[in-house]
């Protein structure tokens, strides 16, 4: 089931006017931006099906903004994240593509700065749910039934097991998990499915540990 | 953990509870929550919702003109007693026309279970009260009831203009108004199911066809119309009239109809109203897109 909560519909709190192509959007990008883990200097930002047809009147393009600049769904300042954007010298732009998408609510964000950059494919399936479908060109096959943890981390001995050990000490269950990487001992990604609700603290606990580069909560 | 209407209403029979406490109890399992904060949350959603409407009775006009004023409009209409139908509908219309107002004004609302379907729920349940009187823990639990529904349709087919349609949307929205409206009413969880069935059989192949893409026109109006429906429905159920095809049924041929809709009707604003020539002379007036299409 991709819906699993009742706020899932009778939610969430948002600025108007889509829940799909606007808090959607802003939650694509505040993950986008959780991921890199800092604000983006500039963003590349793709836009497919419904998303490149119907940007403008929904504020999707807006919304984008706003998530990258760290805003919830609910957050006033998203309606002024372009001009916000402009203030702090955010490069932004906008790509309309003509390709026609798995789904029509998709758009892909290349964000980065001098430090890094990251590439990340995510869809708005509805109600302001979303799925993170790729990431660095890793194809996520998340279920979306559970929250999950995203760790981006070098291909090193001990990584994966450092993990599983702080999520041990919390006493979480692990429902699913991959691992993939692009080569041997350079960039990996872990994709972990819990049963519970996953805390700030075990996020952090995660960053804190040698080798990992990005973490992020996908599925609330 | 239910996955349909027949499982909902079946385990709130066998356990006779209402449908809000089969919700209520499987938000806690699945989120380990406590029923307070779970309770607390949806409160808040009722706040969030009562503010929508009252701002939009107030008066709203979006950015692009199109679309505000209506609620006020049809407020000062009711007061005059003129009206044909009747008073709640006309108020339940009202309200669910001011939280879509808002919405179009990128105001604060709660997606129930969409942005652009956002008026239906809150628009019947602030005018059902009048005639009710429910306490507030009834009102509370007037989401849960529809949410109940609204994660049954959201897992079997969708609740995406852009994946299903407006039936989709609006037509879920209204179907999960009717039932809570049932459950406050004091209706059984079956007259609950009859109801949403009902409610979404007249809301199939409802297309989403924004004009310039914006969730105003026709997206307000059938917010009204979504509100208007559930109170029929929500009557008609209560009357002990019951659909021939059952609730689940009636879903998964929403999902069915959505699938086969061509992407012009699904959002693009590319379709129907969108491409009238009205609808493409206020598309370039408000993009400057251009006036014919190739």
């Amino acid at each position: 089931m991709k819906y699993k909560s009742v706020f899932d519909i009778i939610g969430p709190v948002m600025i108007g006017p889509s829940s799909s192509h606007t808090a959607g959007a802003a939650r694509i990008g505040r993950v986008a931006r959780n991921l890199f883990g800092r604000e983006p200097k500039w963003a590349d930002i793709y836009l497919y099906g419904s998303f490149a047809k119907t940007y403008k009147g929904h504020g999707t393009d807006v919304a984008l903004v706003g998530g990258l600049l760290d805003f919830d769904t609910f957050d006033e300042r998203i309606k002024q994240s372009l001009d916000l954007a402009v203030l702090k010298k955010m490069k932004i732009s906008f790509h309309e593509e003509e390709a026609v998408p798995d789904h029509p609510n998709t758009a892909k964000l290349v964000i980065g700065d001098t430090q890094g950059e990251l590439e990340l494919v995510g869809i708005s399936i509805g109600g302001g749910k979303i799925e993170i479908t790729e990431l660095n060109g890793f194809k996520l096959r998340l279920s979306g039934h559970h929250p999950a943890i995203l760790v981006v981390h070098d291909d090193r001995f001990g990584a994966i097991a450092n993990v599983a050990n702080i999520l041990s000490k919390h006493e979480m269950n692990i429902g699913h998990m991959e691992v993939s990487r692009k080569e041997k001992g350079k960039m990996a990604l872990m994709v972990i499915e819990v049963d519970q609700n996953i805390d700030d603290v075990v996020l952090s606990e995660i960053e804190g540990l040698p080798y990992i580069t990005q973490v992020a909560r996908v599925v609330d | 953990m239910f996955r349909n209407v027949a499982e909902l209403v079946e385990m709130a029979e066998s356990q006779q509870k209402k449908i809000s406490t089969i919700m209520i109890e499987q938000e806690i399992e699945i989120t380990g929550k406590t029923r307070e904060q779970i309770l607390k949350q949806m409160e808040n959603n009722l706040d969030v919702m009562e503010k929508a409407v009252e701002r939009g009775l107030a008066g709203v006009k979006s950015v692009s003109g199109l679309t505000g004023g209506d609620a006020v409009l049809m407020q000062e209409y009711i007061k005059k007693g003129n009206f044909l139908s009747g008073e709640v509908l006309l108020d339940a219309v009202s309200k669910a026309v001011a939280t879509n107002e808002v919405n179009a004004a990128m105001g604060t609302i709660c997606a129930t279970p969409t942005a652009g379907s956002a008026g239906v729920v809150p628009g019947t349940l602030f005018a059902v009260q009048k005639k009710l009187n429910p306490t507030h823990e009834q009102k509370i639990a007037f989401l849960f009831t529809s949410g109940a529904f609204g994660f049954v349709v959201a897992n079997n087919a969708s609740i995406s203009g852009a994946a299903g349609g407006c039936q989709a949307e609006v037509g879920s929205a209204a179907g999960m108004a009717a039932a809570a409206i049932v459950e406050m009413a004091g209706g059984t969880p079956q007259q609950c199911a009859q109801a949403m069935a009902i409610t979404l059989k007249n809301m199939l192949g409802l297309v989403c066809d924004p004009v310039a893409g914006l969730v105003e026109v026709p997206c307000v109006k059938r917010n009204a119309m979504g509100a208007a429906n559930a109170m029929v429905a929500a009557d008609m159920a209560l009357a002990g009239i019951t659909s021939r095809i059952p609730c689940d049924e009636v879903i998964s041929a929403m999902f069915k109809i959505g699938q086969s809709m061509p992407s012009a009707l699904r959002e693009t604003g590319e379709g129907g109203l969108a491409d009238t020539p009205t609808g493409r002379a206020l598309a370039a007036k408000i993009f400057g897109m251009p006036l014919t299409q190739e």
